[in-house]
């Protein structure tokens, strides 16, 4: 009986190949608008995603403040104020802190053999490995407190920094120069790709941060503590009680602003999967509507087939069809047509994400449960606009439908 | 319980259809006896009531009052979907439009009543096939209605009517798209089928040389049966 039906379905569907494949059009559209605006969304908040885990979400950091000299303002880190101590008792003494590290950047020319690159240098303390995340490569190892201790010139390279020095040879023990001082390799970081501003994470040499210091700069203070909070959760309150301990440390009178700036990733980190999440609901809710509207052209193309096909339903219904059996009939064609054009929809989203995956290099993400969802609601689109056409047959009059010219 | 061994019994049937506010009778008061195996001819002007009553013994339409019995069954007070099985299995029709499904073959138009009684496809086929040969189209049996001349298609339309064995044939008007001599091969085809298989058929029509094929003559007027009577059925020519 199933069967049957379906073949009627598909042969009343054959007899109006053009009209048929017009109708469904808008299914095809819908569901590929549907499958192909998740992809680019769901791609989206995974990217947003990936960069905020390789940020960390409990992740603070603590910059120097500026300062007012004869009325002139430096920039942010303008005072020297921020020391490696602070970072040990912010480690030590706030209870919400897991770890802290001092950091220390600057650009400088690296040298290995006779090849030489550019790259931001990290003075950095054991820590800085977990804050981070950090991989280190399966033979190397990372900077360990010996190392910090007693200023060891030692280094790990970015996967970047290993490319282009040491090309296809093993990095470790090997030797690099910054600025004339050697430093032997202790391993290669794992890669983190890029940050969401482009900044290559990977493009770094990383040292003790006394090294740094005393050998290359010259300097007593630090540029910035790099912190974790013990959760995502935690990172206000730690906020909070790493100002206070600061201010303290500092000996900052009430009245006087703080000589550091206390920035918390996780609220970025947040816009920003916010804003992702945002944007997929509103495409997803765009092509929705553009499948909503499909559904109405079936309608009103069944609408048309039941009035063609009076006389038929007539015949039919002489020869012994029951209301259902019509309706039956009718439901049918139009689910068949919706599964259909949900179907293709499927393959035409499928294909135009990976065409705006290829040509526009934007991340799309394909989830096999929304391609799910897309069959059952083209199904369920045919069933539901589908209804109001095959009750309008199924409630015909016989001799009426038989006379109807 | 009344026994009822007629095919057909009606008693006091009234139709009246509502126009609105105006009150238009159809039918005032038909009985009506058919006994199994008759060939019936209901003759009158358009406006008599036949087609009314035609409706009514083909389960299409109600009755305002009065009973209709179909083989020993009160039919006429039936659900929608109680009618459309007997239509199914009871009433086979043949209509002056031949009414079959247009750019379908000939073998599936008489397919098509045994799709609404579950039976298999093999066995669909092969009495849709049997049909068609008991009334001489077993050659054309994949031809679409416009490939078929009046006669055939009128012709496939008998032979869907029979495929499931029913106990009654109502025609209506079934020659009057039809030219004469075609018309009188339809007739005698369904003269074969009554003589032979003892089939029942009930004839509408307002030509008398097609009525003249029946055994018996009803004549209409006004929603009443004014003349009932047995006549000699026109001999066919092919009959020794």
């Amino acid at each position: 009986m199933w069967l049957m039906t379906l073949r009627i379905a598909l042969r009343a569907l054959k007899r109006n190949k053009l009209r048929s494949f017009l109708t469904m059009l808008g299914i095809i559209i819908g569901v590929g608008a549907v499958i192909a605006m998740v992809a680019i969304g769901e791609g989206a908040k995974a990217l947003v995603r990936a960069q905020i885990a390789t940020l960390g979400t409990n992740v603070l950091v603590i910059l120097p403040g500026t300062a007012t000299q004869g009325g002139v303002r430096t920039g942010s880190g303008g005072v020297r104020t921020l020391v490696d101590s602070d970072a040990r008792a912010i480690m030590d003494e706030v209870p919400s802190v897991a770890l802290a590290s001092p950091t220390i950047r600057r650009t400088e020319q690296v040298v290995a053999g006779n090849l030489n690159w550019a790259t931001v240098i990290q003075g950095v303390a054991p820590e800085i490995q977990q804050i981070r995340d950090w991989q280190v490569g399966e033979e190397g190892r990372f900077i360990n407190q010996a190392d910090v201790d007693n200023a060891g010139k030692v280094a790990l390279i970015g996967q970047t920094v290993a490319n282009n020095i040491f090309g296809n040879e093993d990095p470790i023990d090997g030797v690099i120069r910054i600025r004339k001082i050697p430093f032997r390799v202790i391993g290669v970081l794992g890669a983190k790709g890029q940050t969401g501003h482009g900044t290559d994470q990977d493009d770094v040499v990383m040292i003790p941060y006394t090294t740094m210091q005393k050998r290359i700069m010259g300097i007593t203070h630090v540029q910035g503590i790099v912190v974790s909070a013990v959760s995502a959760e935690k990172t206000q309150e730690a906020q909070v009680q790493i100002t206070a301990l600061l201010r303290q440390r500092h000996r900052i009178p009430p009245d006087q602003d703080d000589d550091f700036f206390v920035r918390n990733l996780s609220d970025i980190a947040e816009a920003a999967s916010n804003s992702a999440r945002v944007m997929a609901i509103l495409l997803g809710s765009i092509a929705s509507v553009s499948l909503f509207v499909g559904g109405i052209g079936i309608m009103n193309i069944m609408l048309v087939s039941v009035t063609e096909r009076t006389r038929e339903i007539g015949i039919r219904m002489a020869v012994g069809a029951r209301k259902k059996d019509i309706m039956l009939q009718f439901i049918v064609e139009a689910v068949v047509m919706a599964a259909i054009g949900g179907a293709l929809g499927i393959l035409l989203g499928i294909s135009s994400s990976s065409v705006i995956n290829r040509m526009m290099q934007w991340p799309v993400l394909i989830r096999a449960d929304i391609i799910g969802v897309a069959l059952l609601v083209s199904g369920g689109v045919g069933v539901f606009f589908g209804f109001y056409p095959a009750q309008k047959a199924a409630n015909l009059d016989p001799i009426d439908a038989l006379r109807y010219e | 319980m009344v026994q009822v061994n007629e095919l057909i019994r009606v008693r006091d049937l009234h139709k009246i259809y509502r126009m609105g506010d105006v009150e238009v009778p159809a039918l005032c008061g038909i009985n009506l006896d058919i006994q199994r195996g008759e060939f019936v001819a209901i003759m009158g002007a358009s406006g008599s009531g036949k087609s009314t009553f035609m409706n009514i013994l083909g389960c299409l339409d109600r009755p305002t009052t009065g009973a209709y019995y179909l083989d020993g069954q009160e039919v006429g007070s039936l659900s929608q979907d109680a009618w459309a099985n007997i239509r199914n299995r009871k009433i086979g029709f043949v209509f002056q439009g031949f009414n079959l499904l247009p750019r379908t073959s000939a073998l599936e138009n008489v397919e098509l009543p045994m799709m609404y009684n579950g039976l298999h496809s093999g066995g669909r086929h092969q009495r849709a096939l049997e049909a068609l040969s008991s009334v001489g189209l077993g050659e054309r049996v994949h031809h679409t209605p416009n490939q078929l001349s009046g006669g055939q298609q009128q012709r496939v339309a008998i032979a869907r009517a029979l495929v499931n064995h029913p106990a009654l044939v109502l025609a209506d008007e079934p020659t009057g798209n039809l030219d004469t001599k075609t018309s009188a091969e339809i007739m005698e085809l369904f003269q074969d089928l009554n003589l032979k298989e003892g089939l029942t058929i009930v004839l509408v029509t307002h030509e008398a040389d097609v009525a003249a094929y029946a055994q018996r003559q009803i004549h209409f007027r006004d929603g009443l049966v004014i003349s009932d009577q047995a006549v000699r059925p026109r001999v066919q020519r092919l009959q020794g």
